[in-house]
């Protein structure tokens, strides 16, 4: 009989496997769960991608530290396609029927706004990611108790970009501008606080035409072709990831790029990589970029997600790492995973971050972060891309917010 | 809505160049895909929602092997011929099943398919976009005719999709296999009893069709980003043409391919805010007026 299972050797192992499955329940049980959903596929999908990259490292660090309260923390991640119903169905499964007890939405705009109404139900702790639109949390009536944003945002690019995009346009002379975004809250609502703050700097400014393409749109062709009968000096564009290399590349082929200047705040690593013949000169935000702030931990971590996922992170890849932070801090104070406690613990607090421009960020009580580092410079198609970056007046930024915010009457 | 705007750009011989170029290149690509469609559904009354995968995996193909060969001649090549070919296995594997069933089940095998190379895609290419790239002998600045825009690349792909347009329909007026897949269209029973081996005969149609999407997915990879899901909004504006042209007519997917990117290139002038609109309502204006479509046979 040696070597064979026996009758009684599978008893004795059936009777000590149901001996240790409570045990293994209860291990798996301890596990904490933490929901993500996001865009993971289609054209932009890279901003889906590159969070649940960061996630992961983040896994990583806090498992190895402990976990959270104790106990390990394991991602569930779905996709949502960049649909809201989707976004909102998932949110509300994550939490009823697989048990996490945080979220990170992850989402872009379109669904953010669903996922807020969700966690306003469940009452469940939620950091918005990815959402750059201002109102998510700056509008009172949209506010959720336990939700909070970890992200740039909207308003705060748009005083930032204004303000260096006015120098420029002063110092080259140009006075009438196009924009081209996508044809959603997050590129209508972002547009129009750009242009807002653009005309208040710089009053002689010209809107010649306006371009809507939508998200995941495969052909520009006729939107060049707009731009370029409406003959602007400049461009202002809000497309990203796929769309933004789709676009850069058939503008390319019309020669777009040699006839008006272009200046985009959404320029990630990854787009930059994927777009071929990179025109040099345009004016870009920084996102995420290893040299700004010029520090060792920012170029630490930047390696580090190179190293481990063999791509440059994104813009979206520190927001989540800085999400994953907050929640860290916030739950070793409010030593529970309450969303009230959470939210509690949240609201006002400072962490130290490679991300912020003076080493810290904030979240301010009105459940968004400030003091990120925000900066404006010129593409160079080789590394490190963008160059000449000016770093972000926050005074100015928070002073000319708070105008926005009572124009708006949300305050 | 921006009359003014259009009727300056009628007017302007720089702006209907580039407007005129822009709907070339858009309606072009559509062709290209809708044939198929409609070259398909002519024959063997399949309306094939799979379609667009066959464009998406014919992009994809063609960024692969662009990779390997670096030649785009050789990219173009073999997404054609490697969608000519799934487009065989397609039809044998699955839709030879279904003929004459209901549509639904024809429906519901094409969907899966759709799903399933969704996921393949994001499987093999990974689910964040790709960027072929210009190939690099159309890396130069554009034509200017009469002060417009004219890209070189673009220019060849009208040409080429033209020169796909003359063969296909030379082939299906003048050549054998061609009355015999006309006829077969006519009257699959009356081909079938007088010896035509129609097993085959389907598959080439097949083939062709799958040929011509993975042509398009080739040609358009270089300005387009390559994405999991990319052949779904090429799909609906391919059954949009195959329908405004009437459902099985090659000369009819020519003429709305043209029509629907005409409207594309001057609508977004006149009608920026409302040009995807403007699609349907050009489709329910010609549909309330010929329902067979412009060049489809009345029931």
């Amino acid at each position: 009989m040696n070597g064979l299972i026996t009758r009684r050797t599978m008893l004795a192992g059936g009777a000590a496997s149901l001996l240790a499955a409570p045990w293994v329940a209860k291990a798996q049980a301890n596990t904490l769960r933490i929901g993500m959903q996001s865009i993971l596929s289609g054209p932009i999908a890279l901003l889906g991608t590159s969070s649940r990259n960061a996630l992961m490292m983040e896994q990583d660090r806090i498992n190895a530290a402990g976990g959270f309260l104790g106990r390990q923390i394991e991602f569930v991640f779905r996709d949502s396609k960049g649909q809201p119903q989707e976004a909102a169905r998932l949110t509300r499964e994550l939490v009823n029927s697989t048990g996490c007890e945080l979220l990170i939405d992850a989402e872009a705009s379109s669904g953010a706004f669903a996922v807020q109404e969700v966690v306003r139900d469940l009452g469940v702790a939620c950091i918005h990611t990815n959402s750059e639109t201002s109102s998510l949390t700056a509008d009172p009536k949209i506010r959720v108790p336990t939700a909070f944003r970890v992200a740039r945002q909207g308003v705060h690019d748009a005083v930032a970009g204004s303000i260096y995009l006015s120098e420029y346009a002063n110092a080259k002379k140009l006075n009438k501008w196009a924009t081209c975004s996508p044809d959603y809250a997050y590129g209508r609502d972002t547009t129009a606080q750009y242009l807002q703050f653009f005309k208040q700097f710089k009053p002689d400014i010209e809107i010649v035409t306006e371009a809507w393409p939508k998200l995941g749109q495969p052909d520009f062709t006729e939107v060049i072709t707009k731009l370029i009968q409406a003959k602007p000096q400049a461009l202002f564009t809000l497309l990203y990831a796929g769309d933004l290399s789709a676009f850069v590349n058939q503008g390319n082929i019309y020669a777009l790029f040699t006839q008006m200047a272009v200046a985009t705040p959404n320029v990630d690593y990854p787009v930059l990589a994927a777009i071929k013949n990179l025109p040099p000169g345009i004016q870009s935000a920084t996102r995420y970029l290893e040299t700004f702030p010029d520090t060792p931990a920012n170029k630490e971590w930047g390696q580090a997600y190179l190293k481990r996922w063999n791509e440059r992170p994104t813009n979206w890849s520190w927001q989540n790492t800085v999400a994953m932070h907050f929640y860290e801090a916030a739950i070793k104070k409010a030593n529970s995973l309450d969303g009230k406690a959470i939210a509690a613990a949240l609201t006002g607090m400072k962490i130290d971050t490679p991300f912020g421009v003076d080493g810290t960020i904030t979240m301010r009580d009105d459940h968004t972060t400030i003091n990120y580092a925000i900066g404006w410079g010129q593409t160079t198609p080789k590394e490190p891309f963008i160059i000449d970056v000016k770093a972000a007046d926050w005074g100015k930024i928070i002073e000319l917010e708070t105008e926005w915010k009572k124009q708006q009457k949300y305050i | 809505m921006d009359l003014d705007a259009l009727g300056a750009c009628l007017t302007t011989p720089a702006c209907l160049v580039t407007q005129t170029t822009s709907g070339l290149i858009v309606g072009m690509l559509l062709f290209l895909v809708a044939a198929g469609v409609t070259l398909i559904f002519g024959v063997l009354k399949v309306v094939n929602f799979a379609h667009g995968t066959f464009y998406m995996l014919g992009g994809y193909v063609a960024y692969t092997a662009l990779g390997v060969t670096d030649s785009y001649a050789a990219a173009v090549l073999s997404a054609t011929l490697a969608m000519a070919l799934f487009g065989v296995v397609f039809e044998r594997a699955l839709i030879s099943r279904v003929y004459g069933s209901n549509v639904l089940m024809q429906l519901l095998i094409c969907y899966a398919v759709v799903l399933i190379f969704d996921d393949v895609v994001k499987i093999v290419w990974g689910p964040e976009f790709h960027a072929m790239g210009m190939p690099p002998a159309f890396q130069v600045p554009p034509l200017f005719i009469a002060g417009g825009v004219v890209p070189p690349f673009y220019a060849v792909l009208i040409g080429i999709a033209a020169l796909i347009a003359i063969v296909l329909g030379l082939g299906l007026s003048m050549t054998r296999l061609g009355k015999t897949v006309r006829a077969a269209a006519l009257n699959p029973q009356m081909v079938s009893a007088l010896g035509v081996n129609t097993t085959l005969l389907f598959a080439i149609v097949f083939a062709v069709g799958g040929g011509l999407a993975g042509l398009a997915g080739a040609l358009a990879a270089p300005v387009r980003s390559l994405s999991p899901g990319m052949g779904f909004s090429i799909l609906i504006e391919s059954f949009i043409v195959t329908v405004i042209g009437g459902m099985g007519s090659i000369a009819g997917a020519l003429v709305s391919a043209l029509l629907i990117g005409m409207v594309r290139g001057f609508g977004t002038i006149g009608f920026p805010q409302f040009t995807d609109g403007l699609i349907y309502i050009v489709m329910i204006a010609i549909l309330l007026l010929r329902p067979q479509g412009l060049f489809g046979r009345s029931s």
